[in-house]
């Protein structure tokens, strides 16, 4: 059941509330999406490029660290905002009781909902945004068309995000967001496309690697960053659009679920 | 008393809450006029919170309307949850936030302007006797003083009717005193309150006029007063290592009473030469004469039992 009239813009409020929160700790967060990319860039590019002499994707050859560093931003992305809507989101709502003081204002559930996914977004894209320029500094990602990343990954963070979100409603502890973690969001960061081409699979485990949220995230972002991909980008937008949407309702059926009824 | 109907502020008719199997409110119906000081008694489980929770919006009722300022519940949530203050049961603090900022971040979620909220503010912290700790966090606080300040949130958007579900519990006797004091002077400014609460004491001092629910039903309502004087009389005797012979007096007079085994209550009525039998033939081991109080009519109405 979907309620309508208790959709308006006042999830900016909530939005809000997690920005103040977010103020006292914005310095250390920001930590992590500057140094990653360049561990990662570092390591692969020192111990493993040597083994991999070129990449051949979507009909170009790349050096593995120019294939590699777009998915970096995306599996960012994707842990970003997943933790977000997991771990934090559940602290809020199970043991800091804060949906149940926001339920005694004129907020909705759909509204602290759909607050909770677009800022574990906005998180997620400002992450990506770090690495972005980050890379771009190393000469990873092609500009001005690189900067088509942001709007991405503020896609990808919303898929990222309505998906967790719908596990917390649905996970009985804290603990068990392990499941989910291992069965979904591991698989998916090692069989995306992001270490190599999905094309490289065996022709049966391809379709599987096309139906997860972060390959199309990948693809998108490889598609602005490098210039090239394997998978159509209106493909992978209409997908990541409708993943977003389908766990956003999902999130509140779970939500209402849980806490109202 | 009749009552316009305009005046109430909250209706409540054939009320019903079912959760999968269990009936947690089983067809409640009970009108609270405007600057009443409304009591929700029950013990745990009875249905309290559940009746709570649909007055402001929270959940909805299975069965049954709610109407709160003559708007339905169901169709004016929204407008009703902004007209309403809510002082939860458990904490509800932001954690992540100082004790002003609690305030000016839920003042903010009623769409309140940032300068009527920082002067709203301010004049609550004061009120509440909480301006020192102004940015303090909110783990810094004790027990008394976030109970204070989940109710100073609670008024921020200048409630016209006030939702407190047991805002005493856990308290020590001096805060309790200190918020007793402070919900009388916001019954003083005509401020319409519902409150829940397991301490007799505290309803008999604040409600005018109270409910006692059991099973999700209404048992009795009246004024604490009312209620004292039909179900437990002014006069009550305990009486301690009761011989049989007492047993067979009461029996004989049919005095109203409440056989523990080693203890017998009695509610006595206006009858001294009564009292006075009882005090010569039958206090051989030890007497309490008391009157009769909120904490009698509970016990006999709901019964000894533990419920949980």
């Amino acid at each position: 059941m979907i309620h309508f009239d208790a959709v308006s813009w006042r999830f900016l409020k909530v939005w809000k509330r997690n920005l103040v929160t977010y103020q006292k700790i914005w310095k250390v967060s920001f930590i992590t999406p500057l140094l990653e990319p360049m561990l990662f860039i570092l390591a692969f590019g020192l111990g493993f490029s040597g083994m991999i002499e070129a990449v051949s994707y979507a009909g170009g050859r790349f050096s593995y660290t120019e294939f590699m560093a777009p998915a970096l931003i995306a599996v960012a992305v994707m842990y970003n905002a997943f933790f977000e809507t997991t771990y934090a989101s559940f602290v809020r709502m199970y043991y800091q009781k804060t949906f149940d003081g926001m339920l005694a204002t004129p907020l909705s559930l759909e509204e602290i909902i759909i607050a909770e996914i677009v800022w574990s977004a906005t998180k997620a894209t400002a992450a990506a945004a770090i690495m972005m320029t980050v890379l771009g500094l190393l000469g990873f990602v092609n500009f001005p068309q690189g900067l088509m990343i942001l709007p991405a990954a503020l896609l990808g963070g919303l898929a990222f995000g309505a998906v967790g979100l719908f596990f917390t409603g649905v996970t009985p502890s804290i603990e068990m967001f392990n499941l989910p973690i291992f069965l979904f969001i591991t698989p998916m960061f090692l069989f995306s496309g992001t270490f190599f081409p999905v094309s490289n699979l065996p022709v049966w485990a391809q379709p599987l690697a096309l139906a997860f949220p972060l390959h199309h995230l990948v693809e998108l972002v490889r598609g602005f960053g490098l210039g090239a991909n394997e998978t159509a980008g209106i493909f992978s937008l209409i997908y990541l659009l409708a993943f977003s949407a389908v766990f956003t309702l999902a999130a509140m059926a779970a939500m209402r679920k849980r806490l109202i009824n | 008393m009749i009552m316009d109907p305009m005046e109430n502020i909250i209706e409540v008719e054939n009320l019903y809450k079912r959760f999968g199997t269990v009936t947690a409110v089983d067809g409640v119906s009970f009108s609270v006029a405007k600057g009443e000081f409304f009591g929700l008694l029950g013990p745990n489980g009875a249905g309290k919170t559940s009746t709570i929770r649909m007055l402001y919006g929270f959940s909805p009722p299975t069965a049954g309307s709610i109407r709160v300022f003559n708007i339905d519940i169901v169709e004016g949530w929204r407008t009703i949850k902004s007209r309403v203050g809510v002082c939860h049961q458990e904490n509800t603090l932001d954690p992540d936030l100082t004790v002003v900022q609690n305030l000016l971040v839920f003042a903010s979620y009623f769409s309140i302007p940032a300068a009527a909220a920082r002067s709203r503010s301010a004049e609550l912290l004061d009120f509440f006797a909480l301006s020192h700790k102004k940015n303090a966090k909110v783990a810094e606080l004790s027990g008394g003083m976030a109970r204070r300040l989940i109710l100073a949130r609670a008024l921020i958007n200048r409630p016209e009717m006030l939702v407190l579900d047991e805002p005493t519990t856990g308290l020590d006797p001096q805060s309790r005193h200190q918020l007793w004091d402070k919900l009388e002077a916001l019954k003083k400014s005509g401020l319409t309150v519902v409150i829940t609460t397991h301490y007799m004491e505290e309803a008999a001092q604040l409600c005018d006029r109270l409910v006692i629910v059991d099973h999700g039903k209404i048992l009795v309502d009246g004024s604490p007063e009312a209620l004292i004087a039909a179900h437990a009389g002014r006069h009550v005797i305990e009486v301690e290592g009761p011989e049989e012979r007492l047993r067979s007096f009461i029996a004989e007079k049919k005095v109203a009473h409440d056989d523990l085994g080693d203890r017998v209550i009695l509610y006595t009525p206006e009858d001294a030469t009564l009292n006075d039998t009882i005090r010569d033939q039958f206090c051989m081991n030890r007497c309490t004469f008391r009157n009769g109080t909120l904490e009698d009519v509970f016990l006999r109405l709901t019964g000894r039992e533990l419920r949980e």
